[in-house]
C-alpha cells in the first residue's frame, strides 16, 4: 500500500506507534511542534530530495499558512479544520505565483530567486495590516473541530496534529511513488533528457512546487493553532534555513529523514534555549559537518548500513 | 526651495546619494559573487558575513591596535582575504565535484557560524566606528549639502569596481582567470596552477566584500547583522544582472541602488521590496537576466 517497500512499511508502523504513544511519555506541546516541523520538512524534501529544486524561501509558505489560518480562526471565527484548510490554500496560492516565477531559472539561480521572493513575502508580512506587524496575531483560538470537539486540551489537539502529519507524510510518499513522482525524479537526474522524452518539465516542477508549498502552509497553519500565535519568526528567512537544516541532517531524498531531522533540530533548540546566539553557531557547524562529511544524513546512513531504502 | 516633480530637491538628492551608496555596496558585493561564481561555480552565501567581518576587523584594528581608517581600508581586506584562503582550503575545495547546491549550503553554514560568533561577542546592537577626521563635515554643492564621507564611499567604490574590471579584462592575470573560468583543465595543461588560482580568486572576491565592509563601517553601526540584511538583496541584484558580466554587475548594482533610493522618495513603503519587484519583472521579461548568457 502507498508504494511502501517491506522495510519502509515496518519503519512506518514503528513511527505510527511512536507518534501515538509519545504524548503519554513526553510533553505534548513539544511533540506537536516536532510534528509541525516534520510535516514542513517533508514538504520541503519533496522538492530538494525528489526534484532537485532547492527552495531557499520555504518559510514564506509556512508563515503565510500560519497567518491566514490564525486570522481565519480569530477574526472570521473559522472552525479549526477550515482555518487550517485556509492556511493550506494560502500556502498553495503563494507557491503557485512564486513557483511560476522561480522555475524560469535553474539550479543556483532558482535557490537565489526563491530566497529573494521569500524575503519579499517577509517584508509584506511586516507591513500588511492583517498580520499585526511586529506583534503578530496573538491569542488565536483552537476552537472546536467541526464545531463539535473542543481542542482546548493538548491531547485533543495532539490527535489532530498527528492525523494531519500522517496524512501529509503519506501524501508526499504517494506523490513520490506515483508515475508523476517518477517523472520528477527523471527531471532531477537529467532535465534535458526528460524534456526530450516529451515531458513538459516546467509543468511538473510547478506542480511539485505547489504541492510542497500547500503542505508547508498546512504545517504553518497547524502550528499557529497549536501555539495560538502567528509571528514574523515563521516567515523569516532564518526559518527557511532551519527547514533546510532539518532535511539535510535527517537525509535528503529519504522518506523518514525529514521527520528525524525535525525531531533532532527541535529537541536541540529546546535544550539550548538558554544558549542564545550559540544556537546559530551550532546550526552553522551542523550545516558544515553535514555537507563535508555527512551528506546522506542520519536516516541515509542508517539505511546504508542496513542496505535498505528508508 | 525648488522642487522636482513636486518633491523638495534636497530630499530627492539626499535619497539619490543614499541610493548610490547602497548601490556601491551592491556593486562591490555582486562583483565579488560573480568573480567567485565564475571560477569556483559556487554561490558564496558567506559573502554578507565576510562583508560584516571586514567592518569588524577595521573596528578591531582601530580599537586594539590604534590602526586608522586608511590603513584598515587596505589591511582589513587582506586579513579577510587570508581568512578566505583558509575557508577555501579547509572547506570549499572539498565540494568542487559535487552539485552546486552543496556549495550554497556549506557557505550558508559558514555564514551562520561567523554571524553567530559575532553576535555572541558584540550583541546585536553593534559598535560605532568614527568617520575619519578628514572626511567629516559636509560640502555645499549648491543644490544640496553632501556629507563628505558619503561622497567618498561612492567614489572609492566606483574606483575599486573600475580597478577590478581593469584587472580582469585588461591584464594578463585577468586573461588567465577568464580562460580558466571557461576551461580550467585546458589552462592547467598550459602549466598554470589552477587550484591556487581558484583559492586566490576566492580570497580576492571576499577581500572586495571586506573592502565594502570597511567603507560601510562609519555609515552603519558595525553590527553582526549588517551582512545578513544585505546579502539577500545582493542575490536579487545578481539574479537581475546575471553573473556572466563584470561590467553588468557594476551597472546593475549602482542602478538598483538608485532605484531603491528614488523609491524612498516617491513611495517609502515600497522601498524595502522594490529590488525584489524589479527582479520579478526581469524574470518575466528577460528570464536570463539583463546581462546573462542563458540560464
Amino acid at each position: 500500500m502507498f508504494g511502501f517497500s517491506r522495510p519502509q512499511a515496518i519503519a512506518f508502523l514503528v513511527m505510527v506507534v511512536l507518534v501515538a504513544g509519545a504524548p503519554f511519555v513526553l510533553y505534548p506541546v513539544f511533540l506537536m511542534k516536532v510534528l509541525c516541523f516534520a510535516l514542513f520538512a517533508c514538504a520541503f524534501n519533496l522538492l530538494i530530495g525528489y526534484v532537485g529544486l532547492l527552495s531557499f524561501g520555504h518559510a514564506a509558505y509556512f508563515g503565510m499558512g500560519g497567518y491566514v489560518a490564525g486570522y481565519a480562526a480569530k477574526a472570521w471565527g473559522f472552525t479549526p479544520e477550515l482555518a487550517i484548510l485556509a492556511g493550506t490554500i494560502a500556502g498553495g496560492l503563494l507557491g503557485t505565483v512564486f513557483g511560476w516565477l522561480a522555475i524560469r531559472r535553474q539550479g543556483i539561480y532558482f535557490a537565489m530567486i526563491t530566497l529573494a521572493l521569500g524575503q519579499m513575502a517577509y517584508f509584506f508580512c511586516l507591513q500588511a495590516p492583517f498580520t499585526g506587524g511586529e506583534d503578530g496575531i496573538q491569542q488565536i483560538p483552537r476552537g472546536k473541530l467541526f464545531g463539535l470537539f473542543s481542542l482546548q486540551s493538548d491531547l485533543a489537539m495532539y490527535a489532530v496534529v498527528a492525523v494531519l502529519f500522517l496524512f501529509g507524510f503519506l501524501l508526499v510518499h504517494r506523490v513520490v511513488h506515483s508515475p508523476f513522482g517518477q517523472i520528477l525524479k527523471a527531471i532531477r537526474e537529467n532535465e534535458p533528457r526528460a524534456t526530450s522524452l516529451g515531458y513538459r518539465t516546467d509543468s511538473y516542477k510547478l506542480a511539485a512546487f505547489i504541492i510542497s508549498c500547500a503542505l508547508a502552509g498546512l504545517a504553518g497553519g497547524t502550528k499557529s493553532l497549536v501555539f495560538g500565535i502567528a509571528t514574523l519568526t515563521d516567515v523569516h528567512n532564518a526559518m527557511s534555513g532551519e527547514v533546510v537544516l532539518m532535511t539535510l541532517l535527517g537525509g535528503l531524498g529519504t522518506i523518514f529523514g525529514p521527520v528525524m531531522g525535525a525531531l533532532i533540530a527541535t529537541a536541540m533548540e529546546n535544550y539550548l534555549a538558554q544558549a542564545g546566539a550559540w544556537v546559530t553557531v551550532i546550526q552553522g557547524v551542523i550545516f558544515i559537518a553535514c555537507v563535508i562529511a555527512f551528506r546522506k544524513g542520519v536516516i541515509g546512513v542508517i539505511a546504508d548500513k542496513l542496505k535498505i531504502h528508508l | 526651495m525648488f522642487m522636482i516633480l513636486g518633491y523638495p530637491a534636497p530630499l530627492m538628492f539626499g535619497q539619490l546619494l543614499l541610493g548610490l551608496i547602497n548601490g556601491a555596496f551592491y556593486a562591490l558585493l555582486s562583483l565579488g559573487l560573480a568573480v567567485i561564481f565564475g571560477m569556483l561555480n559556487i554561490v558564496n552565501f558567506a559573502h554578507g558575513a565576510l562583508f560584516m567581518l571586514g567592518a569588524f576587523v577595521a573596528w578591531g584594528l582601530l580599537n586594539f591596535l590604534g590602526i586608522n581608517y586608511w590603513a584598515a581600508l587596505i589591511l582589513a581586506p587582506l586579513v579577510v582575504g587570508a581568512f578566505g584562503v583558509v575557508l577555501e582550503k579547509a572547506f570549499i575545495s572539498r565540494l568542487y565535484k559535487l552539485d552546486h547546491l552543496y556549495g550554497l549550503l556549506l557557505t550558508f553554514g559558514l555564514a551562520l557560524v561567523i554571524e553567530g560568533l559575532a553576535r555572541n561577542e558584540f550583541g546585536s546592537s553593534g559598535v560605532p566606528y568614527p568617520i575619519p577626521s578628514i572626511l567629516q563635515g559636509a560640502a555645499n554643492l549648491g543644490f544640496m549639502f553632501m556629507p563628505i564621507y558619503r561622497g567618498w564611499v561612492v567614489l572609492a567604490s566606483a574606483i575599486m569596481c573600475l580597478i577590478t574590471w581593469l584587472v580582469i579584462e585588461k591584464t594578463s592575470i585577468g586573461a588567465t582567470l577568464r580562460a580558466a573560468t571557461e576551461n580550467a583543465p585546458l589552462v592547467q595543461a598550459f602549466g598554470i596552477n589552477v587550484p591556487r588560482m581558484i583559492t586566490l580568486t576566492y580570497a580576492g572576491g571576499v577581500a572586495l566584500a571586506a573592502f565594502a565592509g570597511v567603507l560601510a563601517a562609519p555609515i552603519y553601526s558595525v553590527n553582526p547583522n549588517m551582512g545578513a540584511n544585505f546579502i539577500i538583496t545582493v542575490f536579487a541584484v545578481v539574479v537581475i544582472g546575471g553573473m556572466g558580466s563584470i561590467l553588468g554587475s557594476i551597472v546593475t548594482g549602482f542602478g538598483l541602488g538608485v532605484i531603491e533610493g528614488l523609491t524612498k522618495v516617491f513611495y517609502p513603503q515600497g522601498s524595502s521590496v522594490v529590488i525584489f519587484v524589479v527582479m520579478v519583472i526581469v524574470l518575466l521579461v528577460r528570464p536570463a537576466g539583463l546581462f546573462g548568457k542563458g540560464a
